[in-house]
């Protein structure tokens, strides 16, 4: 594996003493909610990486804190991969926007708000992205239930209205 | 009857446009989604000064078919039939960045003829994504000819996937361990006519546009953006290597063995619309290059894995043997479980930075599959390319970006 990452990772631990785990020679660290900001200024600044990807992964019922936002760094000169994983608890979940290292994190916080309904606090936009503006619940998320929908014509359209999956808000 | 509620495009969009939009001096317009030039179903809020675009807010997520959620449903070989249909123009690269994260989940290894084979097919669907994107650039600037040479270069290309696959775009030709099939026996003389003929015909397609001045009226110059902001902007692929940068995930972090062949990554420093475009025609080449290389040496041998725990035998051993029966079954009814654990695997398409992140719990179907997808990163930054151009330069650049909404909405 390589050195130039594990050193990366070395400094990073040092500073703010994160769970580093390893999973098919890929490296991730588990970070804590408040700490997402002065990690990824510190990647960003002293290790040149950047954000390739966010999304997250709800363990609903099995565990808790039930989600996790997965962070995807890239430090391209050398090609270092780094992922950043961050639980959060499944009442009202909400975690700081890194908007403000990567301006590319826009639209990417906006689909895990869309999706899994986490709040980034100091987002500059936080609406729904990819489902329409009025939908009700959070797709992505294992109580949303998946399919079945029912056709609607006029003669039925109130009745399969009332019993549609409402999803969790 | 039920009510729908209509959702107030000033409401929703005014922290978005400027003071100036409120008081009427600066109009807001609604283009899309069913415009001919925004490739698809994108939605695009203009705010217009006269003819100067001050800001433009994209609107995305109505082809939007949740494919994500629907793979958590299926087991791992039937989920991957989905992914074709993200990134329509790139069936083969989907499939792919599937098949190599759960190999690397699974720990399966890929026999030599198999890698060869993938890296041509990657290929050519590089080259049909290029070939569609000249075209549609061609008719957004209002070059109508270049569109009909591309297709029917396109076409020869389609013919090769169904002679494969079955099928001319959704392939799932690619799969875990390997290739669903061998290739036919008149696979490699249809693609040596392609390659023998490709650089004459990019050369054609080069004369129609590379010095002809209306060309590059509408496209130098246009739609700037600095290699600092594609870094913060999380944008890859030919718009970055358009702003001087020769980052290629092929070169960067070699799979299916492209370390094997010779190829150049080509870049441009302007990061205008035309250098997007003098990227992807040279890339072109390349491939042609990477193809002339990879068909003088395919190996001999089986293209799948020999992996029963993961892979269905073949029919002949079905006939004879117990034990492939049991397998056949198992493996198509209740699917393979794969070990637990979370990867992000990625390759290079035609747009970008392809990858995926694949989570297992250890079940025959995937816990979470997340694509990123490079329409959706780099349409982000369609609000600072086009600030200060012309409304009509606003179709030139949905045109360079290279978008593909499928992949963009999943």
């Amino acid at each position: 594996m390589n050195d130039a990452l594990f050193a990366v990772v070395n400094h990073i631990q040092q500073q703010f003493l994160t769970k580093l785990e390893i999973n098919r020679e890929q490296l991730s660290l588990v970070v804590s909610a408040e700490k997402i900001i002065p990690i990824t200024k510190a990647l960003k600044e002293t290790h040149g990486f950047y954000l390739r990807d966010i999304t997250a992964v709800d363990y609903f019922p099995q565990m808790e804190p039930r989600f996790h936002v997965v962070y995807q760094l890239c430090a391209m000169r050398e090609n270092l991969r780094l992922s950043l994983r961050v639980p959060i608890p499944g009442k009202e979940p909400h975690l700081a926007s890194i908007t403000g290292v990567f301006p590319g994190a826009n639209w990417y916080e906006r689909e895990v708000w869309d999706m899994f309904g986490i709040r980034f606090d100091g987002h500059p936009d936080l609406r729904r992205i990819l489902m329409p503006a009025d939908w009700q619940g959070h797709p992505l998320r294992k109580d949303y239930p998946l399919g079945y929908e029912e056709v609607q014509f006029t003669f039925n359209f109130d009745e399969i209205a009332r019993r549609k999956p409402k999803g969790q808000m | 009857m039920t009510e729908f509620r209509s959702v107030d495009l000033v409401k929703e969009f005014r922290h978005l446009v400027s003071e100036r939009a409120l008081t009427g001096e600066t109009m807001v317009l609604n283009m899309g989604p069913q415009h001919p030039s925004t490739h698809g179903v994108l939605r695009l809020i203009l705010e217009l000064d006269g003819e100067i675009v001050v800001n433009a807010i994209p609107d995305i997520g109505f082809l939007h078919t949740g494919v994500e959620k629907n793979m958590e449903a299926k087991t791992y070989q039937k989920a991957e039939v989905m992914t074709d249909r993200l990134d329509y123009l790139n069936p083969m690269g989907n499939n792919l960045v599937y098949s190599l994260a759960v190999e690397k989940l699974c720990d399966l290894d890929v026999p030599p003829r198999a890698q060869v084979l993938r890296v041509i097919l990657a290929e050519l669907t590089r080259l049909n994504s290029h070939l569609l994107w000249l075209g549609t650039t061609g008719l957004d600037v209002g070059a109508m000819s270049v569109f009909l040479y591309c297709m029917r270069e396109r076409e020869m290309l389609l013919d090769i996937f169904e002679m494969c696959s079955g099928a001319r775009m959704m392939t799932t030709y690619i799969r875990p361990g390997g290739l669903w099939r061998d290739v036919p026996v008149e696979f490699e003389d249809a693609v040596n006519r392609f390659i023998r003929l490709m650089p004459r015909q990019i050369d054609e397609y080069e004369a129609l546009l590379t010095n002809n001045p209306l060309f590059l009226e509408r496209t130098k110059g246009i739609g700037k953006i600095t290699n600092e902001q594609c870094h913060e902007y999380n944008i890859t692929g030919p718009i970055l290597r358009a702003t001087g940068e020769a980052y290629d995930l092929r070169k960067a972090q070699p799979y299916c063995g492209y370390e094997q062949f010779e190829f150049d990554i080509p870049t441009r420093n302007e990061g205008d619309v035309y250098a997007r475009y003098r990227v992807r025609i040279e890339e072109m080449r390349q491939s042609v290059r990477i193809l002339e290389q990879a068909m003088r040496n395919i190996p001999y041998g089986p293209v799948r894995s020999n992996n029963r725990k993961f892979i269905p035998p073949p029919r002949s051993e079905i006939g004879v043997s117990m034990e492939a029966l049991i397998h056949h079954f198992k493996i198509w009814t209740e699917g393979f479980p794969v070990p637990k654990g979370a990867v992000y695997v990625s390759v290079e398409s035609p747009r970008g930075e392809l990858g995926v992140y694949m989570e297992s719990d250890g079940g025959s179907k995937p816990y979470r599959v997340h694509y990123r997808t490079p329409t959706f990163a780099n349409l982000q930054i369609l609000p600072i390319l086009t600030r200060g151009h012309f409304v009509a330069d606003v179709v030139a650049i949905i045109a360079s970006i290279d978008i593909v909404l499928g992949d963009a909405d999943r």
